[in-house]
């Protein structure tokens, strides 16, 4: 009887300390992080639409649009030639067309490249070009061509590097599919500390 | 006995101009209108004339223990002695502007001498009209204000950011100059003590989904700047900072927010950014693709190509400096985005021999770290080197390593040895055959 009612204190003892631990654990563990604090606001659809104007290799992004080569060379002359000269190769600024130094990709060889990258020799895909000029160009007033214009004028940078036919029509259903010449050039980045220099 | 009165209203109600307790303008301005009721006689450009003088501080005098030095101020200034400035490389929007490294101490930048690099100029953006967006592979698409940025728990960082055409004068022999300072050799570094909201709390918040794999960053600026970022990184130690230094960003660090990538090259860390996109493959921007990948000599060019390599530079003494004949602490930075730099070693007979630098306390990772060494110079001929070892073991290379490794018309990440060659005689130049 005497031995059952102190087990029975024992155990009530250890429930009250245990319930004390549990208690305290918190402040031992330190101040909570909750899963979600519940700032922002929803964005809705109509904002996201908006404000998502980037266009991916797949050809997500692109309007349902098209553009012409000779479209292109006028909407060049008039907004792209000031910075990127007549033949899109005299500048002053970035150099778009050329070929230079042909089938080799020697940019890492010979330091006399580097001024010489352009959309026909270096850029991997066709539709960053869609993405940039609609977005960022040209420089003096950045997205104020139109949907077709920018076609137009990927399809004119595109012909004068000789990656498509001066009678191509660039949509968004041919744009993904045009391949660029250093489409395979580029590789994943595989330098990783340690001893060896890469 | 008078005692001198220091309580600033006494000293405007008894119209002592020449001692406005604070130096603001618009003070000034205020106790200007009250002159000018007492005397109508002055007009606008004396006052004017008068505020000025009231805001340029005062010359330096035989002995300043013989007269009061100015009155606090509302906003502090430089010493009129001093005079660090940026070097501005690109006078326009598409531009970029050098830390003046052999001007400064420690490892904190000043906020205001900052490297620039920017593709559109720097927007003004106001901050109460300000958004991040965070939309695609994410449960919840969330709008967020900067004052909803300001509301989650907060942490510091100070690290580095690192132009990764950095040092690109340090490497390509085109470019290279004797006279060159470091500044205008490696002067796209600074570093900062950066506050916001880690990306992974945000990330959390809009309920990102475990497939996503890689996010869009967008900057608001006219360049559009868009870097696609491994998931990956925002999990590890991705930020969005609103504050550097102890206030808030400077417009041309992405006021009133940008992302910030510890240890990766600038051009990731997206300013100004607006909008943040998660997907399961990059998005192959102009930027990742066409500009910021590195030409290899095997005639491929190496992407996403983030980290900035083991790094150190002598700040003192470089040219256009000169050593007197005696004890000279030859002192400089060492960083590295991959951890933590471990060892500096420095070099002052070109290489033959190496000795550990003393590194200063606190070495935190990737971040900079200040080292010295003392030496004693003799008065003849010597090539001073500085060559970093971080926490991976990686040791800064050679030239001569880098293009062996990945051409001479390589670009991007020139994380090199330099050198400054001492002539007899202690006028230091930058030594462009190392």
């Amino acid at each position: 009887m005497l031995r059952r009612s102190v087990v029975l204190a024992l155990v009530l003892l250890l429930l009250v300390v245990g319930a004390a631990l549990i208690d305290l654990w918190p402040r031992f563990r330190g101040s909570q992080v909750p899963d979600r604090f519940g700032f922002g606001t929803p964005a809705t659809r109509e904002e996201i639409r908006q404000a998502d104007t980037d266009v991916t290799p797949d050809g997500r992004g692109l309007p349902h649009d098209s553009g012409t080569v000779s479209q292109g060379e006028s909407v060049y002359r008039l907004r792209c030639a000031g910075c990127h000269g007549a033949t899109g190769t005299e500048g002053p600024f970035d150099r778009l067309v050329g070929r230079e130094p042909g089938d080799r990709f020697d940019f890492g060889r010979d330091p006399k490249f580097l001024a010489k990258r352009t959309i026909g020799n270096y850029w991997p895909y066709a539709t960053t070009l869609y993405d940039y000029i609609n977005r960022a160009m040209p420089f003096d007033a950045p997205g104020s061509l139109s949907s077709s214009e920018v076609y137009s004028v990927v399809a004119y940078l595109l012909y004068r590097n000789q990656v498509i036919p001066g009678n191509a029509v660039v949509s968004d259903r041919t744009l993904p599919l045009v391949h660029m010449p250093a489409r395979d050039r580029f590789v994943v980045d595989n330098r990783q500390g340690g001893r060896s220099v890469r | 006995m008078t005692r001198r009165v220091t309580n600033s209203s006494e000293f405007v109600d008894k119209g002592e101009k020449e001692r406005v307790p604070s130096f603001s303008r618009r003070t000034l301005l205020a106790g200007a209108i009250g002159a000018v009721s007492a005397s109508l006689l002055e007009n606008a450009s004396t006052l004017r004339a008068q505020a000025n003088a009231l805001i340029q501080p005062p010359g330096a005098i035989d002995d300043p223990g013989k007269a009061q030095g100015h009155i606090p101020t509302e906003l502090g200034e430089r010493s009129p002695f001093e005079h660090p400035r940026r070097r501005i490389n690109r006078p326009a929007p598409s531009g970029e502007s050098e830390t003046p490294l052999q001007d400064l101490f420690g490892t904190i930048t000043p906020s205001d001498l900052l490297f620039e690099r920017h593709h559109g100029g720097v927007p003004v953006i106001d901050p109460a009209r300000y958004t991040l967006l965070i939309h695609g592979m994410v449960d919840r698409p969330l709008k967020f204000t900067l004052a909803d940025l300001k509301r989650f728990p907060a942490i510091n960082r100070v690290c580095f950011i690192e132009c990764s055409g950095n040092g690109y004068r340090g490497f390509q022999t085109t470019t290279m100059k004797r006279d060159a300072t470091p500044s205008w050799i490696d002067g796209l570094l600074s570093t900062s003590e950066w506050t916001g909201v880690p990306l992974a709390t945000l990330f959390r918040e809009a309920g990102a989904s475990p497939d996503a794999k890689w996010f869009l960053a967008e900057g608001s600026d006219a360049a559009h700047m868009t870097r696609s970022i491994p998931v990956e990184k925002a999990l590890d130690d991705a930020m969005i900072v609103y504050a550097q230094n102890g206030e808030a960003i400077r417009p041309e660090q992405g006021y009133p927010a940008r992302l910030l990538l510890p240890g990766w090259e600038g051009n990731s860390q997206v300013k100004w950014i607006k909008r943040i996109e998660l997907a399961k493959e990059p998005f192959m921007t102009r930027e990742e693709t066409s500009k910021y990948t590195d030409p290899l000599a095997n005639g491929t060019a190496r992407m996403f190509s983030f980290v900035m390599d083991a790094k150190s530079l002598i700040t003192f003494p470089a040219f256009p400096a000169t050593v007197s004949k005696g004890w000279c602490v030859i002192t400089g930075l060492a960083w590295s985005g991959r951890g933590k730099i471990r060892r500096v070693e420095v070099s002052t007979d070109g290489g033959n021999n190496w000795t550990n630098a003393e590194l200063q306390s606190p070495i935190l990772s990737k971040c900079t770290t200040r080292f010295r060494h003392a030496w004693k110079y003799d008065g003849g001929e010597a090539l001073l080197m500085s060559r970093a070892v971080d926490e991976t073991g990686y040791v800064q290379p050679t030239r001569a390593q880098l293009v062996a490794a990945r051409g001479a018309g390589t670009f991007y990440h020139m994380n090199n040895i330099r050198g400054w060659k001492v002539e007899r005689g202690g006028k230091v130049f930058f030594h462009v055959e190392t």
